[in-house]
């Protein structure tokens, strides 16, 4: 960082005339020497020991002033008064530069040292954080809700609220995977113009065009990196590529054979893309063993004349004894597709031609081109026994399985209407079990004694009366459409359903807020420092505004829903009631345990 | 019955596991005599078979210390039609055996003290999922497997885990628990498992009509059931009973490390031996940090 000598005046206090002197700063202390080398006002401090700065403001005739303080709590600390402004400008970005290096946070020269003082819990946030827990807030109402109410409440700290959301957090930040711009869908085809006069052609090429050329044409790149600036220069090289387009879209076979053969640069662009055929014979490796290719190869009817795809005006055919590339219709919206598909690797530019160039080749990993022999042949048999697998053979696929999850908080009410149906009445039906207290061995005889009348009696009774038989099936039927009144199916009709909308929302409120209470509260045990006895605080209060809340809708509920809100209520009272009494034992706990060294 | 015929029908074809709780102590008290119950059974399980005759009823017993297979239609029917009074003798001395054999079981096994004691719910489903098992790895295509419970004893809290584990395998392997109570008490295993499993949990009112209740509810098999209404429960009671007393809580302790449940605060975690070094640390004792 350098060091930084200025003259100044160190002042002792405000009113001090000040000594001049020479100061001087680097990373580690700050250093003054009087002019007058009798004077005691020496200084040779470490910023260690420098808290915060602060400055004053300067209009008309006052001093431009500096003050490094010691502890921001008792004020002590160093004045000095520099000639103008600049100097102390450039002193204060100094300071503000090395005391953030020491306190391990940002340079912020303008933000006043009372603030900058890192309070407890005060964490330091990028830009991007912040970003993320706004995008957050804004997309999930109830979590807005919460932060409002406890961030904003002064109950929790903010980075206590997103500590236990870390979660939610990463989520959001593995998601945000930038969607890369891809290539245009659309072949550009770089076509020749006539202007009809002269016997000139003219091609028009863009740098978007030159993107996709390279992309889609590995040869042509390969020849701009090597010839290009060495050989020729950029517009020679792509006069060059255009002329051999031309000639291979008039099809003159002669005549480009005649200049291939006297220009070799040229003859780059008229022979078949030996990179292109390289990866096309990997990628017929890896297709289905069990295809047969060659068999197929002719089933296109491509090379017959008369045949083939029209294209310009006039049918295409292959002919594979020209050493000249012509690739058909097909092959190039193969090529261009897969190209598409491959997208852009997003540090490419399209400024610049060899930019491009470079980027796309250091993109195009070489593959492993001397793999041994047996090695591949080795895997081709292991991937055509994958693939012609004989069922019989094979072991049992695995099971399908659904997978485990209870997670509506709405079961929760729902098994507790029926733990409340069950101490209402459960013994209301016509069974009485005989209370008998038998031995082991009596209580076996008598299950013997029915297997032997079971014998005797065979199967001759009748299993079932009709009216036996009609009356099971009233009650079934009633069962099942007292369900289908209460419709459990659909959770808006449990207990929740029946009571009015307003107070089931605000209960649902309280829910969740008691939950992310609970939640901190629980996790602060045990508590260690004041920092967590304070958050204790802080929650508990608010859990018992909340307790109270509960019970005023308890107290003003109409009577026709009383019961079914003083029974949705109760589960959220007995959790507060838990962590009530768990504060009260430890309170207890440590009341007991003596005074003596109860810092909290 | 070859096997090669119920490969090729699989989607109408159940294999239907049947438990049956024989506690003595429950049936010594019950208001349904044993007899009685059991004609009914029969009767449901001659009803399963003549549904289909490519379907398969296993019964298993599930005494107070042990439990066995009682019933296998695979094996009854080699002789030919399905015969009630066939299969009612079999099954009978089979039960009888069983029960024999489980007095014998009991007498010797010191830790069945009280009256009260349950039925090993857990060994059955566990013997049920085994036999499900094997079906599914006997082919590519099974019948359809469910298992139904019959249970009348109350639950034994100190099964809890295995109850669980087993309810969760069946769930994994898509086989539905249902459950028909002839008892006096909800059984809350058999509520979750039925819940969990997806299958059908009923308590009957008249027990006397066992068999309807069997048949309208229990007979169909899985591809139909989805387009009846069946009976639904108002309500699952989820509480877990504690690893440590094995009893029934509202509200407990969990391991952070392996989720077992604990009624009291642990210093260590009897299933996984985790240190709560950290849990309720006594205030004083940290001096430094206290100030």
């Amino acid at each position: 960082m350098g060091s930084l000598t200025i003259g100044a005046k160190y002042k002792t206090t405000l009113k001090d005339p000040g000594t001049p002197g020479i100061l001087r700063m680097n990373d580690d202390k700050f250093t003054f020497t009087p002019n007058d080398p009798r004077s005691a006002m020496k200084l040779n401090v470490e910023f260690r020991s420098i808290k915060g700065h602060k400055f004053n403001k300067v209009d008309g005739n006052k001093p431009a002033l500096l003050n490094l303080s010691k502890d921001s709590d008792k004020g002590g600390g160093y004045m000095f008064e520099f000639d103008n402004v600049g100097n102390r400008d450039l002193c204060r970005d100094f300071v503000a530069r090395v005391l953030g290096k020491h306190q391990g946070m940002p340079p912020r020269p303008t933000m006043p040292p009372e603030i900058s003082v890192p309070s407890a819990g005060m964490e330091q946030l990028s830009a991007a954080e912040v970003e993320r827990r706004v995008k957050l807030l804004r997309e999930d109402s109830e979590l807005q809700k919460l932060h409002k109410k406890f961030v904003l409440g002064n109950i929790l700290q903010e980075s206590e609220f997103w500590a236990t959301r870390k979660n939610l957090l990463d989520d959001v930040a593995n998601k945000a995977s930038k969607q890369k711009p891809g290539f245009k869908t659309a072949m550009s085809d770089v076509r020749p113009s006539a202007d009809g006069r002269t016997n000139k052609v003219t091609f028009n090429l863009t740098p978007e065009m030159i993107h996709q050329i390279f992309a889609e044409k590995p040869a042509v790149r390969r020849a701009f990196l090597d010839f290009v600036p060495k050989k020729m220069t950029d517009l020679e090289f792509w006069r060059k590529y255009c002329r051999a387009e031309y000639l291979l879209r008039t099809k003159n076979t002669a005549a480009a054979a005649a200049e291939a053969a006297e220009d070799e640069e040229l003859a780059v662009f008229l022979k078949n893309d030996d990179i292109l055929v390289k990866e096309a014979k990997l990628k017929i490796k890896q297709v289905d063993p069990t295809l047969d290719m060659e068999a197929d190869a002719g089933d296109d009817y491509i090379h017959l004349p008369d045949h083939g795809i029209l294209r310009d005006g006039s049918k295409e055919t292959v002919d594979n004894d020209s050493e000249f590339a012509r690739r058909t219709l097909s092959q190039e919206l193969n090529r261009h597709a897969a190209v598409v598909l491959e997208g852009i690797a997003s540090d490419v530019e399209l400024t610049d031609a060899k930019s491009v160039a470079e980027a796309l080749a250091r993109s195009k990993k070489e593959p492993p081109s001397t793999s041994a022999v047996d090695d591949t042949s080795h895997e081709r048999l292991l991937k055509v026994a994958r693939m012609t697998e004989i069922e019989d053979l094979q072991a049992p696929r695995s099971l399908p399985y659904a997978p485990l999850c209870i997670k509506d908080p709405r079961e929760y009410f729902d098994s507790q209407q029926a733990n409340a149906l069950r101490s209402l009445g459960a013994s209301n039906d016509g069974r009485k079990s005989r209370n008998c207290s038998l031995s082991i061995e009596e209580a076996f005889h008598h299950l013997t004694d029915q297997i032997s009348s079971i014998k005797v009696n065979k199967s001759n009774c009748t299993v079932i009366q009709s009216d036996m038989a009609v009356k099971v099936l009233n009650e079934l039927n009633e069962g099942i459409s007292r369900s289908r009144r209460l419709n459990l199916k659909n959770p808006q009709e449990g207990l929740l359903g029946r009571v009015p909308q307003h107070t089931r929302d605000e209960l649902m409120d309280h829910w969740t807020a008691i939950q992310e209470l609970l939640r901190h509260f629980w996790s602060s045990y045990p508590i260690t420092s004041t920092v967590l006895y304070n958050k204790v605080q802080r929650v508990k209060d608010a859990m018992t505004q909340i307790y109270q809340k509960l019970q005023a809708i308890k107290e003003s509920a109409q009577p026709d829903v009383r019961h079914e809100i003083s029974r949705l209520v109760k589960p959220m009272t007995q959790a507060l009631d838990a962590a009530f009494s768990h504060d009260l034992e430890q309170q207890q706990k440590s009341a007991k345990a003596g005074n003596k060294s109860n810092g909290f | 019955m070859s096997s090669a015929h119920s490969k090729l029908y699989s989607d109408d074809v159940s294999l239907v596991v049947i438990v049956v709780d024989t506690n003595p102590f429950f049936w010594a008290a019950a208001a349904l005599p044993f007899a009685d119950f059991f004609a009914n059974l029969v009767h449901f399980v001659n009803s399963l078979l003549l549904l289909n005759h490519l379907n398969r009823v296993v019964v298993i017993a599930a005494g107070v210390s042990s439990c066995s297979y009682i019933f296998d239609s695979s094996d009854a029917s080699a002789a030919g039609g399905v015969g009630v009074t066939a299969t009612f003798d079999k099954a009978s001395r089979k039960v009888e055996e069983f029960i024999a054999q489980d007095a014998r079981a009991t007498a010797g096994n010191g830790s069945v003290v009280s009256g009260n004691a349950a039925s090993l719910l857990s060994g059955a489903l566990s013997l049920a999922l085994c036999y499900i098992q094997r079906i599914f790895r006997s082919g590519t295509r099974h019948p359809q497997p469910r298992i139904l419970c019959l249970q009348g004893s109350p639950d034994g809290p100190e099964q809890y885990v295995a109850v669980m584990n087993s309810i969760f395998s069946a769930q994994r392997s898509m086989v539905p628990i249902d459950s028909c109570i002839v008892g006096t008490q909800d059984s809350a295993f058999l509520q979750q498992a039925s819940y969990i499993t997806g299958g059908v949990y009923l308590k009957p009112q008249e027990l006397n009509g066992l068999f309807q209740y069997l048949a309208v509810v229990f007979a169909t098999d899985l591809h139909s059931r989805t387009f009846l209404r069946l009976p639904k429960t108002l309500g699952v009671d989820f509480r877990a009973s504690c690893f440590c007393h094995k009893k029934t809580i509202d509200m407990g302790y969990v391991c952070s490390v392996c989720l077992s449940i604990f009624c009291k605060n642990q210093k260590k975690c009897s299933t996984c031996g985790s240190e709560f070094s950290r849990v309720m640390p006594d205030l004083n004792s940290m001096p430094d940090q206290s100030k």
